[in-house]
């Protein structure tokens, strides 16, 4: 707003405000006025901004970049009457300000602080230097020493000690110095040119200063910077500094900008400069946040004037006392050392008080204890063991391994149990996840073997019992009053407060219900004998353990919702959906009589299921097709809730968490090396059958190729590790298929611990071999889709075959297993290998053989697979398999590999020797 | 089954190999011919995905951009875009011009075995080893799927699509057809895991081919065996199974090296071609001629009927 008085002397009386526009001349058409809207930036806010800072916040100062807005500034209007003279008023910096910059944390906040000018004067150093000098300056010398008297104190009283004793701001603390210590002598071979500045005005020139000081005049000590070590918690730039009212409104301006180096060397140039600078600046609102305000005079500093002069640019040594390395590394205290040295302070010692005669006893620093010898310092994480009730004795054992002895896992803390304790105390039931143990991929006859074992290393053990108090226990493989006294004594004591039991859990089948109840009944009172009796007398043994594992299970469920916790909630007043499950309505139901419908090749009814299936919505459109169900919101086949407690639910509960049991310490250790149980996909079922099924003729054949092993001709051995080598190469390609089908599967140490005692070197070699089987020849069906393979008497008559006819020391059990782990990765019909050689072509000349890397890799992969599955046809084709290895190689002569070449030509000599097996088909073999 | 009109010729059948591609890509797992059957797209273990005019024995394009494997390809009807899947467990849509892959989908929990478009190349229908089939949508941005269909209780070999049905073949031996415009799903239980399926030219038929070395036809409404087909020997991999171009001939790779074809009629054995030595592991008849496109190995075959003289350079 400005105000301009004409003097013009024909309008002296008038007082016109504003700036006259131009006179139009005649004829001349008013200029059309640039867009306001060009000119102006909004805020979020829909305010407009001055351009000045806006790309650092800046704020906003007027309409269009004039002054006065109909929602922001309300210019104030003129008043003059004869009552009421227009008063001059003084505009502050507040007039000018938005609401929020005086509000809390705006840039004038409005609540009552001791300002600067209220405050003892040690606010600032430079102020204080400069009104030094002012009040020497000034008319009235010593004026500003009565400031001191007066005014609030806003300084510490450790200040105030300090400066008492000596201490002026802007020295270090501690006693006086004779003369700093030279470090660092100036270059000599640095030649000045021109005029050198005189040494008292260049910077850091304390040290040749002290060349010409007496030896009576001692110093202070560098003040030290504090280093300042707040963490850095905004998301502001580095050295960002918001904006300082203090400074904002009270004008010690252009300090910001300067003092990032000037902090730790004051000198009085300096000091002089500032002042200047202070004081051509008043009213400045500095900061980085914010460029040159409306009130401030000059704007040639609009921003911070980095220059390059003000960043080291040399690595060097640190002048003495200034340890700021670079400008970022913590001050470097050197004076320590010192400080036992010169006990004695030379300084003014306050009254009532002396120098101390000894030095404080330094604290005593205890060294580090030594580490034991066996330390590793790499955390081992100890398995968490579900307290289970086969768990607790693992769990026992592990403890004592790690020196933990709990005596009662009931006394633990809160935070001392884990989740499964804490589950149990508050009654929920274990989520029924699939227990990944090891024995569930052990045959019946291992497990016997490894219980035999654990009870041996048992009853030297002699342990404490734990008492059992796990309910994730699942179904035991016990007879059935072995079981019921265990589930009686899990709920014995939880089931004294069952009341009138308005948990229902099997209240579709009221006849069903009723004997839960009087189970329930005869349970509480403990009556062991009368379990039996509530069940149905009519149903199968079978049934009858069944429905008591399940009435078990409900008690269990009805105790939680009896505990303490359970006594905070209310019932729901109606039946929520948590005791069903969503199934599809229909199923493909019983395969078995389909299956004899396929093999009476009755196509047709028989074999075909007609179910109700909803297409998405979008899906139809695509394909054209008006919607089948337009008002249907169900998409897929129907669902159906199914009640949860039938016993079909339960049926499918994973049975082999029994198996775990067994497990042995060694196979705790083993555990902690698996991989995370995962879900349990229907693949994982299918492995498991699998493997159940081979394991024991596998054992066997483990057995006896092991024994085979020993009395084995060392020829093929040579031959072995001859191929092995070699070969190896391929496979080692990064190979990230297999880790995908690794991480579904555990690790094969743990298969090496159970079945391997001794060597297993030769499995690399004897996994490549049968790798180099190509041909998919036999009629071994692929594992995982038979169902009715012979498997007895295949597998019977290879075994003794292979007893009669071993030639490969290279078999040992594991790789077997391995392979087989591997080749139930792949579901479903395989693909063909990269390339296998069917028949022989002897034509073609021997040439390596180098295929690209997945291909091979595949081929290697897949090999292995069908390795598996014809494990029992394996010794026979020994021979076979090596030949079909070179042909293969032979046939794709044009890729050529050096690191093939060396055995490739030995092969072709083993060729020859096997040829009289070559020629015969598959079929052939097989039917040997 | 009903033929659709009266054979006016006795149909040839490939009996003649034109030509011998190395696809330099690997093993070759599928081959596909495009929707005219001019061309054709060999998707290759190295994870590439080739374009070719077999006819001519050129290659076209290569397609980059699988993690994995490529397992199966098809074209679009208007020969604009491709579609891919592959061991990395994504689909892939390529725009055929520049060889850029338009969009990837992400979602199968396994190797895709199988991939189709529909008729209008709006959906990709892919079929994966985790047991579902899943509908992507190529028009909006959408990166789910528009419907899976997880019924398969194991993983799902082939898919193809008709116009208003979803065929699918699942390692559980079951063949289960979506019909969308009936709303409702046929479950076909064949015994065996399926390696192939296909629809026959006229709509009615279903082909299915099986571990067991059959395959079998369907009548697409009842389920009724109408036909049985071996001497081919299938019993590990994956084998595509084909139908000739006029329906009349059924034909199947086999684990023997050669390609068998069999009266659709009859049943009886027509023909066998010696393509290779190991496993013939894709198939493709060309939609309107008698010519086959054979994969083996890491190579690719051309057969044509005796009668067909090739132009220009000899195979």
């Amino acid at each position: 707003m400005a105000a301009a008085e004409s003097s013009d002397s024909d309008e002296e009386d008038l007082v016109s405000y504003g700036t006259a526009l131009q006179p139009l001349q005649e004829g001349e058409r008013l200029k059309k006025p640039v867009p306001l809207q060009e000119q102006t930036v909004k805020d979020a806010k829909g305010r407009y901004q001055r351009f000045h800072g806006a790309f650092t916040g800046g704020f906003s100062a007027g309409y269009f970049n004039t002054v006065g807005t109909k929602e922001g500034w309300t210019p104030s209007a003129f008043v003059s009457s004869r009552q009421k003279r227009a008063d001059r008023t003084v505009l502050g910096p507040e007039d000018f300000m938005d609401e929020e910059d005086l509000s809390e944390f705006g840039i004038a906040p409005k609540d009552i602080t001791t300002t600067d000018d209220f405050a003892s004067k040690a606010k600032d150093r430079i102020k204080e230097k400069a009104r030094q000098i002012a009040g020497v300056v000034a008319a009235i010398p010593g004026t500003t020493a009565f400031d001191d008297l007066i005014g609030p104190s806003k300084i510490t009283v450790g200040v105030e000690l300090l400066r008492k004793m000596g201490w002026k701001e802007g020295q270090g603390v501690g006693p006086r110095v004779k003369r700093k210590p030279r470090r660092q002598k100036p270059d000599p071979a640095v030649k000045v040119y021109g005029c050198a500045l005189p040494p008292g005005l260049s910077e850091g020139s304390e040290d040749e200063e002290d060349e010409y000081q007496p030896e009576n005049v001692t110093f202070a000590p560098k003040d030290v910077m504090p280093v300042d070590l707040t963490p850095k918690e905004n998301v502001h730039g580095l050295g960002y500094k918001g904006l300082d009212p203090s400074q904002a409104l009270f004008g010690v301006s252009g300090r910001e900008h300067l003092n990032l180096f000037a902090a730790g060397s004051e000198d009085t140039s300096n000091l002089l400069g500032d002042l200047k600078h202070s004081k051509g600046r008043k009213l400045g609102i500095t900061g980085q946040a914010f460029g040159v305000g409306a009130l401030e005079e000059e704007d040639d500093d609009i921003y911070a004037t980095e220059t390059l002069s003000k960043y080291d640019t040399v690595l060097k040594d640190e002048e003495p006392g200034d340890g700021l390395y670079g400008w970022t590394a913590p001050k470097q205290y050197k004076s320590r050392k010192r400080s036992e040295r010169e006990v004695k302070y030379i300084g003014k010692i306050l009254d009532g008080f002396s120098l101390a005669s000894k030095s404080s006893t330094p604290s005593k620093v205890y060294p580090p204890p030594d580490l034991p010898r066996n330390y590793r310092p790499v955390h081992y994480f100890r398995p968490v063991i579900a307290a289970g009730n086969e768990n607790c004795r693992l769990q026992k054992a592990l403890e004592e391994s790690t020196g933990k002895l709990e005596s009662d896992a009931t006394q633990q803390s809160r935070h001392a149990l884990n989740a499964s304790q804490r589950r149990e105390r508050l009654g929920e039931a274990a989520l029924k996840g699939p227990a990944l143990s090891v024995l569930e991929y052990l045959s019946e006859k291992d497990r016997e073997r490894l219980k035999e074992v654990k009870q041996a290393s048992e009853q030297q053990m002699k342990a404490k019992m734990l008492p059992p108090q796990s309910q994730n226990s699942r179904f035991q493989p016990a007879p059935p009053a072995d079981a019921s006294h265990k589930w009686q004594m899990l709920l014995g004591g939880q089931l004294a407060n069952v009341g009138s039991s308005d948990f229902k859990p099997f209240a579709r089948n009221p006849e069903k219900q009723k004997r839960y109840e009087s189970f329930v009944k005869s349970l509480k009172q403990g009556e062991k004998d009368t379990l039996e009796h509530c069940l149905d007398p009519s149903m199968t043994e079978w049934e009858r353990g069944r429905e008591q594992e399940e009435f078990f299970r409900a008690a269990m469920f009805y105790k939680s919702s009896n505990s303490t916790l359970s006594s905070r909630f209310t019932r729901a007043k109606y039946e929520d959906d948590v005791d069903k499950v969503e199934v599809p309505r229909d199923q493909e139901n019983d395969t078995d009589d389909k299956e004899t419908a396929v093999k009476m090749k009755m196509f047709g009814k028989l074999t075909r299921d007609k179910f109700e299936w909803h297409p998405e919505k979008l899906l139809c459109k695509r394909f054209n097709v008006p919607d089948p169900y337009p008002d249907s919101t169900i998409v897929g086949l129907p669902k159906v809730k199914r009640d949860k407690y039938s016993v079909f639910n339960f049926l499918t509960m994973p049975e082999p968490t029994t198996s775990v049991t067994q497990a042995t310490n060694e196979k705790i250790q083993q555990n902690n090396s698996l991989n995370k149980p995962k879900k349990p996909s229907r693949w994982d079922v299918s492995d498991k059958e699998k493997e159940k099924k081979d394991s024991i003729s596998e054992f066997i054949s483990l057995a006896r190729s092991k024994a085979d092993v020993q009395q084995q001709p060392p020829v093929p051995a040579t031959e072995e590790s001859r191929t092995g080598p070699s070969e190896t190469l391929p496979t080692e390609v990064p190979n990230e298929d297999k880790d995908q089908e690794e991480e579904s599967r555990p690790s094969m140490d743990l298969f090496k611990a159970i079945f391997v005692s001794s060597s297993d070197e030769k499995s690399s070699s004897s996994e490549e071999e049968s790798d180099e089987e190509q041909q998919p020849t036999t009629s071994v069906i692929d594992s995982e889709t038979t169902k009715q393979v012979d498997l007895p008497d295949s597998s019977s008559s290879n075994l003794q075959e292979s007893v009669a006819t071993t030639t490969d020391p290279g078999v040992p059990l594991l790789p077997t297993s391995k392979q087989e782990l591997d080749a139930t990765e792949e579901f479903g019909p395989k693909l063909p290998p990269a390339f296998s050689s069917g028949s022989t072509c002897q034509q073609e000349p021997v040439v390596p053989v180098s295929f690209p890397g997945p291909s091979r890799k595949e081929k290697h992969r897949k090999n292995r697979e069908k390795h598996k599955t014809k494990r029992e046809h394996k010794h026979k084709k020994e021979k076979k398999k090596k030949h079909k290895k070179q042909k293969n190689k032979g046939k794709h002569r044009n890729k050529k590999s050096e690191k093939d070449s060396s055995s490739d030509t030995e092969d072709s000599s083993d060729s020859l020797s096997d040829r009289d097996t070559t020629g015969l088909s598959p079929k052939e073999l097989l039917r040997r | 089954m009903a033929f659709p009109r009266p054979r006016p010729a006795r149909p040839e059948l490939p009996r003649q190999r034109v030509r011998t591609l190395q696809c330099g890509q690997g093993a070759v797992r599928a081959v596909r011919f495009n929707v005219d059957g001019n061309y054709c797209l060999t998707c290759g273990s190295d994870k590439t995905l080739k374009l070719w005019n077999p006819h001519k024995g050129t290659a076209l394009r290569t397609y980059q951009g699988h993690g994995y494997e490529v397992l199966d390809a098809a074209g679009s009807f208007d020969n604009s875009q491709l579609c891919s899947c592959g061991a990395d467990k994504t689909v892939a849509l390529w725009d055929v011009a520049t060889g850029q892959v338009i969009r990837k989908y992400r979602g199968h929990a396994g190797k895709v075995n199988c991939v189709q478009f529909n008729e209008e190349a709006t959906i990709i229908v892919s079929g994966s080893i985790d047991s579902t089939v899943r509908c992507w949508d190529c028009r909006s941005r959408r990166p789910d799927p528009v419907q899976v269909l997880d019924e398969a209780k194991d993983g799902v070999s082939s898919v193809k699509v008709s116009d208003h049905e979803i065929l699918s073949g699942s390692v559980d031996g079951r063949v289960r057809r979506y019909d969308l415009r009936a709303g409702q799903l046929f479950s076909d239980y064949i015994g065996s895991p399926i390696t192939s399926v296909c629809f026959s030219k006229d709509g009615q038929c279903v082909l299915a081919a099986s571990l067991d070395s059959t395959l079998r036809l369907l009548d697409k409404e009842t389920g009724e065996l109408l036909g049985e087909y071996t001497g081919h020997r299938s019993t590990v991999y994956r084998l595509d199974c084909v139908l000739s171009e006029q329906d009349t001939h059924v034909g199947s790779a086999s684990e023997d090296g050669r390609v068998y074809f069999w009266d659709l009629v009859e049943g009886s054995l027509a023909l066998s071609l010696a393509v290779g030595r190991s496993v013939v592991q894709s198939l493709s008849f060309h939609p309107t001629l008698p010519c086959l496109l054979a994969a083996t190995e890491g190579q690719l075959q051309l057969w044509r009927e005796d009668t067909f003289q090739p132009e220009g350079d000899a195979a």
